[in-house]
């Protein structure tokens, strides 16, 4: 008991090093600090107009669509050990649904042609159906998550286009902004309130039943919990609804915020910021324990350097390149060939400082 | 046993390549019928088949090596645009000649073999997160750039993309002449990959080698092959094919532009898939995908006659083509194990 303690007072570094989210929080820190190096006033928030105003509020307001996605990608990840490359895609096809239902058929409207709420869950079921199909070639036909959703990465755009006849559907009402806007007397932007709703609502499902539990042990042996008796092909199925469920509000908000449905346009390259999003949040890319905190906030980072690159003159066409290098150096970082290589070094540098010790064998 | 689970095996491969080869000839029928009038018949469609999927069979060869080896690379569709933008710019804006827009092409493709086949094979990251980035990475360096469309007008360039191969056979036109049948050179090109690429596969110690580690990596392991070199030689001929066709892509559309090429990734998956190749590795043959870029191309042609369909059906029946042979894998992969 006494020698933990010691330990722990010891180390105490060490232990603050080895948390889950010590490196999604470095890196968020990496990234905000340069922000405030190169803008200033980038913490300072005013009031306009009755809403709150700065670039703080407009990184979480802007990566509130991709916090969205990442809590579903997590749960996909964690389950399937593969990712969902879908999406981006499935997004486009709520926002087609949603507007092509408001707008009854036309290009542009005024008003509302149908009940809000009957397009909001039309574009819901249709996302979950996305999903639904996606967990059924994933956990039923057992095919690689990335191959099976590669089907609707490829299609989903030409469903959506299908959807509103290739046309960009305009809906100019105002209530159908809010959701990608400010609510009325509220000062917070409506996506961050989305983002938040979703992420409690999430994590207290995760918490208060055992789904957690399952997905990870699902994710980390699928034959052994099967043989618990949980079904694992069931709870695999689950998280790829849900992760079709979350990408259709993600679309949905995305559309509002444009008030349209803009097919080709609606959450094109997300995926691969979702999937970022779960790497830097320190999830195992290849399936097992999640931490679904340090997905979201590797969402605010991965929105934080964008808004940075934006502001450094990077055109959305180059932004991909950045992106791609920061993954593949945190999944080599991820690597166990790289672990037990840096390890290697670790011990070797170790057995340097052992006073005439030859090195392997004392260590 | 030993050899019914061979004969078993070779049912299940030889299956589904039967059915693909029928699934071609049925369609390209049907194209026949309805689409007499649209010159469907003439041998010069047929063709066309080949004229302007040169570049998709080639890249479907590397992608069948890969799948084979049981990986993936999603990243071909970008390789394919930096090809042609690169090329491109090169030619039109630094002035180089067309002889070193090709070396430059191979180069680029041998690149980004090189450094996805090493994470791969050397760090064991998963091929999909790889190549996703790297499709990425392509993407971007292609719009970084340019994000402008450039034609490309160099002479040499020119001469050899309309450079027609005439065949001793052809069709007689409305008006009662005989019009020739022709190829491009990239047809040659791509035949000529294809059938090396069949030899490879088939007769090299390399080629068992790749299907010996698809089949299963710890096995193939511990019969002594270097599981890791033969992987990353594979993704090394898979990225210098990349690079090859993206050439042979830019030939055909003489351009280089961002869009460009968009989804050949799924196209050369699709193909490979619809040909044969199994996603878990292991099992495929390039002439079975080279039927499954020819159903792609009767697919588009069929759907281009129609004239009212969006193009975009070409990629939703692709799609719906890809899901319906990938569940027809499982079912078989599936009954297989039921039968040990």
């Amino acid at each position: 008991m006494t020698k933990d303690n010691t330990n722990k007072k010891n180390f105490n570094i060490k232990s603050i090093t080895a948390h889950h989210l010590f490196i999604p929080f470095v890196c968020l820190a990496i990234v905000l600090l340069v922000n405030v190096i190169k803008t200033p006033d980038f913490f300072s928030i005013s009031i306009n107009n009755g809403v709150l105003y700065g670039y703080v509020i407009d990184v979480i307001n802007r990566a509130s669509e991709l916090v969205i996605l990442a809590v579903g990608m997590t749960l996909v990840t964690a389950a399937s050990g593969g990712q969902d490359i879908s999406v981006g895609a499935v997004m486009a096809v709520s926002g087609a649904v949603c507007c092509q239902i408001l707008s009854g058929g036309e290009v542009s409207v005024n008003s509302f042609q149908n009940p809000l709420i009957l397009a909001v869950l039309a574009a819901c079921a249709a996302a979950a159906l996305c999903g639904a199909f996606n967990g059924f070639l994933v956990s039923k036909m057992h095919i690689q998550p990335m191959v099976a959703t590669l089907i609707l990465y490829t299609a989903g755009r030409g469903i959506a286009q299908l959807v509103t006849n290739g046309q960009i559907t305009y809906i100019r009402v105002d209530t159908y902004k809010i959701a990608g806007g400010y609510i009325t007397g509220c000062p917070i932007p409506t996506p961050a309130l989305f983002a938040i709703v979703v992420v409690v609502i999430v994590s207290l499902i995760l918490k208060k039943t055992a789904l957690g539990l399952y997905i990870e042990s699902v994710g980390i042996n699928g034959n052994a919990s099967r043989l618990v008796g949980l079904s694992a092909a069931s709870i695999q199925w689950i998280t790829y609804i849900l992760c079709g469920l979350l990408a259709g509000i993600a679309g949905i908000v995305n559309s509002s915020r444009i008030y349209s449905a803009d097919a080709n346009n609606i959450g094109l390259n997300i995926e691969m910021d979702a999937i970022l999003a779960v790497a830097l949040g320190g999830n195992v890319l290849s399936g097992g324990k999640f931490s679904l905190a340090g997905s979201v906030i590797g969402a605010y980072t991965i929105q934080a350097m964008t808004t940075t690159l934006y502001a450094m003159n990077v055109s959305s066409d180059q932004l991909p390149v950045y992106k791609a290098i920061v993954v593949v150096i945190i999944v080599t970082m991820q690597s166990p060939v790289f672990k037990k290589f840096t390890q290697n070094l670790r011990l070797r540098w170790a057995a340097r400082r052992i006073p005439n010790g030859k090195g392997g064998a004392t260590v | 046993m030993k050899l019914l689970k061979k004969r078993e095996k070779l049912n299940g491969t030889a299956f589904l390549l039967m059915i693909t080869i029928g699934l071609f000839v049925a369609m390209y029928a049907v194209g026949m019928v309805i689409f007499a009038d649209k010159g469907f018949a003439k041998p010069q469609m047929f063709l066309n088949l080949f004229i302007s999927n040169a570049a998709l069979i080639v890249i479907s060869c590397g992608m069948t090596i890969v799948m084979i080896t049981g990986g993936i690379d999603i990243s071909v569709g970008s390789v394919t645009a930096l090809v042609c933008m690169v090329c491109a710019y090169q030619m039109e804006i630094n002035g180089i000649n067309a002889y070193a827009a090709v070396l430059i092409a191979l180069c680029i493709g041998l690149a980004f073999g090189v450094v996805q086949g090493y994470l791969v094979a050397y760090l064991d990251i998963q091929p999909f997160i790889v190549s996703l980035a790297g499709l990425f990475f392509g993407r971007g360096l292609t719009a970084i750039i340019s994000t402008e469309m450039i034609s490309i007008k160099n002479a040499t360039f020119i001469a050899w993309a309309n450079y027609k191969i005439y065949l001793p056979f052809g069709s007689v036109n409305k008006k009662g002449v005989f019009q020739p049948a022709y190829i491009y050179p990239t047809v040659i090109i791509a035949l000529v990959v294809l059938i090396l690429i069949s030899i490879i596969l088939k007769y090299t110690k390399f080629g068992r080698k790749l299907y010996a580690i698809g089949g299963n990596q710890n096995s193939a392991l511990m019969m002594g092959l270097n599981v890791r070199k033969t992987k990353f030689q594979a993704y090394i001929l898979d990225g210098f094919l990349a690079g090859l066709g993206g050439f042979l892509f830019c030939l055909n559309s003489c351009a280089g532009f961002v869009e460009q090429a968009k989804g050949m990734e799924m196209d050369a998956i699709s193909a490979s898939v619809i040909g044969g190749t199994l996603l878990s590795g292991g099992v495929g043959n390039p002439i079975g995908t080279l039927f499954g870029v020819l159903i792609k191309g009767t697919i588009s042609s069929l759907i281009t006659s129609q004239g009212t369909l969006s193009s975009w059906w070409v990629r939703i029946v692709l799609s719906g083509l890809l899901c319906f042979f990938i569940v027809l894998q499982s079912i078989i992969a599936s009954k297989k194990r039921k039968g040990h």
